[in-house]
């Protein structure tokens, strides 16, 4: 036990003699030392390939600057890129639907994996299996994936619509040839994609309710779907709050299947912030724009993260 | 009597979760197992419906057409293994160390770093996309597999999943081999790596699939063909074999197959790191 008080130094110069004090404060250095000779690495790559980023980043929004031109391009213009977008068509289509897809993917993702979790831990024969199956999507790669989906997807002969005319819908969606469509079908992946992931989460958050509770309730006279409510959902509750911080931060950054499957459009129906400050970066070398606009979307992330954690003290509960 | 009731309602409460959970299963899995008897098609079967799920004129051809095809996929492959081997291994080893620092040893400046570290995580790649460019165009590493392997490497995510794990250990761990003489150097390779085998082998498996499926870094840093991974060879492919399904479907095949396999292999790990990453970090 005395052990343990050989880092606390204020104890300890109590009862040691003068020597003792020098020891350990020689042993706080060495720690000190050692403690930042461990973080090193992790924080060389960090500084180089984060915090430096980071602040060149913000610089750089301020500029207007084709990288063609090299340094000798680069103009300071103050706030003109923040104020530009705001009517430029491409940008605030793609804010709008980087809105619309999150309000439709995150609850949809969040109640299915929800309901699959619930179901797996209600047991289930072949639990094993089926949890493999609802995962599977989350490791394979997204490109792989949107290919695939892409071919589903053809409007006129593609398996989704065939299904679709043989059970009498006679004129299914165009998906990622209609403008309505596109954004929709690239939804329905994304949820597809991601419920594995966060069931899984959920299954370990319904592992960690006590099966006491449960049992009171029983006791109590309550029934099942009273103790989904009143003991399930609040206990969940914090795991809840971390799926929904995730699912939107990802959803904000959706980019590969929009990438692959549609290039942003028809027109702008699937462009997002990703996708559009890529391409204003990358295929127009307007990178003080694009900086600027990946700005935005930080800046977006941060007010939504910001305000669910003030919210969460309404419904989260630890 | 009684019992019998609450025997049988049970029984068949599990069997009628299992049909609907195992029928989602199965829509789940659809678009794999279409990918897959696609992949085995001629052309012409490709949008037969009712689906063949087995196809009737099996064709074993369109594998060795992507393999052997205008695209490079054995070096694609190579190149995807190399990149994510080295990634994994410096992932490793960095994070480890980092998160010892954190975990283990109290130290002037630990926790403000740590909060850095902490608020970084929810900036995303966009904001840094631009200036990495420009510092892997200053340093001379753009176009090389450098430039995938560096970043893949520094990952806040893997310190804070180890950290989580490494600050569970208990004191008297590193106290016994502090009385036995040994510095945390010592202690981190011969104490804390070995108890922490679980996380290690989780943040292996993560990081191999994450690094294997990476699309936007090869995407931006990279410019010669010979130097493309998996993901980013596959959408070259795509654009120059057209509109021929069997062949997408073989390649898609080929560029999920490994991870599969390896997901298959080790689920156990695979899910408990998603955990650790998730609920309690």
């Amino acid at each position: 036990m005395s052990f343990r008080a050989m880092g606390e130094s204020a104890t300890i110069k109590l009862y040691q003699p003068e020597r003792g004090a020098i020891h350990i404060r020689t042993q706080k250095q060495s720690d000190t030392l050692a403690g930042w000779l461990f973080i090193l690495p992790g924080i060389a790559g960090f500084g180089v390939l984060t915090i430096i980023p980071i602040i060149l980043s913000l610089i750089i929004s301020f500029t207007d600057w084709n990288f063609l031109d090299g340094l000798k391009g680069l103009r300071f213009i103050g706030l003109d890129n923040f104020i530009e977008m705001w009517s430029d068509k491409w940008f605030v289509d793609s804010l709008t639907n980087n809105l619309v897809f999150a309000a439709v993917t995150v609850p949809a993702t969040i109640i299915l994996s929800l309901l699959a979790a619930i179901g797996l831990n209600k047991g289930v024969y072949m639990k094993s299996p089926i949890r493999l199956m609802i995962f599977m999507p989350y490791v394979s790669n997204i490109v792989a994936i949107s290919i695939v989906w892409g071919t589903l997807y053809n409007p006129t002969m593609g398996p989704i619509n065939s299904f679709l005319r043989s059970v009498g819908i006679d004129n299914p969606p165009g998906w990622l040839a209609s403008s309505t469509w596109a954004l929709p079908a690239i939804m329905i992946m994304t949820i597809w994609a991601n419920v594995g992931y966060n069931m899984i989460i959920y299954l370990a958050g319904l592992q960690g309710i006590s099966k006491d509770l449960y049992e009171a309730a029983k006791i109590d006279g309550a029934g099942p779907m009273r103790s989904f409510f009143k003991i399930t959902l609040p206990m969940l509750s914090p795991t809840t709050f971390f799926v929904m911080i995730t699912s939107i931060i990802h959803s904000f950054q959706v980019f590969i299947a929009v990438f692959v499957m549609t290039k942003g459009g028809p027109g702008s129906s699937t462009t997002v912030l990703t996708y559009y400050s890529y391409r204003t970066g990358f295929d127009f070398y307007k990178m003080g724009y694009s900086s600027a606009m990946a700005w935005i979307l930080f800046l977006i992330i941060f007010l939504i993260t910001f305000l669910q954690w003030q919210g969460q003290k309404r419904w989260v509960h630890y | 009597m009684n019992d019998q009731v609450t025997g049988v309602r049970p029984a068949m409460l599990k069997l009628l979760l299992t049909v609907v959970l195992g029928a989602f299963g199965v829509a789940m899995v659809l678009p794999f197992l279409w990918m897959l008897s696609t992949s085995f098609k001629v052309p012409i079967d490709v949008f037969n419906y009712p689906i063949e799920w087995i196809p009737k004129n099996f064709n074993w051809n369109n594998y060795s057409r992507v393999w052997n095809g205008s695209q490079p996929f054995d070096l694609y492959y190579f190149n995807s293994v190399k990149v994510t081997i080295i990634t994994v291994l410096g992932t490793v080893i960095i994070c480890s160390a980092a998160a010892y620092g954190f975990a283990r040893i109290q130290f002037k400046g630990r926790d403000a770093v740590f909060f850095i570290f902490l608020a970084t995580l929810m900036i995303p790649d966009q904001v840094t996309l631009v200036p990495r460019f420009i510092i892997f165009n200053y340093l001379g590493i753009y176009d090389t597999h450098a430039a995938l392997i560096l970043p893949g490497m520094f990952t806040a995510f893997g310190v804070f999943l180890l950290r989580q794990f490494y600050v569970g250990i208990p004191e008297d761990f590193s106290e016994a081999a502090k009385i036995e003489g040994a510095g945390h150097f010592q202690t981190w390779i011969r104490i804390i790596v070995p108890l922490s085998k679980p996380s290690l082998v989780s943040l292996v498996i993560l990081s191999f699939t994450w690094n294997w499926n990476e699309f936007v870094n090869p995407l931006v840093f990279l410019a010669s063909k010979e130097l493309y991974t998996i993901p980013l060879g596959l959408t070259n492919f795509i654009d120059e074999s057209g509109t021929d399904y069997t062949l997408m479907m073989a390649a898609a095949v080929s560029s999920i197959l490994p991870v599969i396999l390896l997901f298959l292999a080790c689920q156990k790990w695979f899910i408990e790191g998603v955990v650790s990453s998730g609920v309690k970090g």
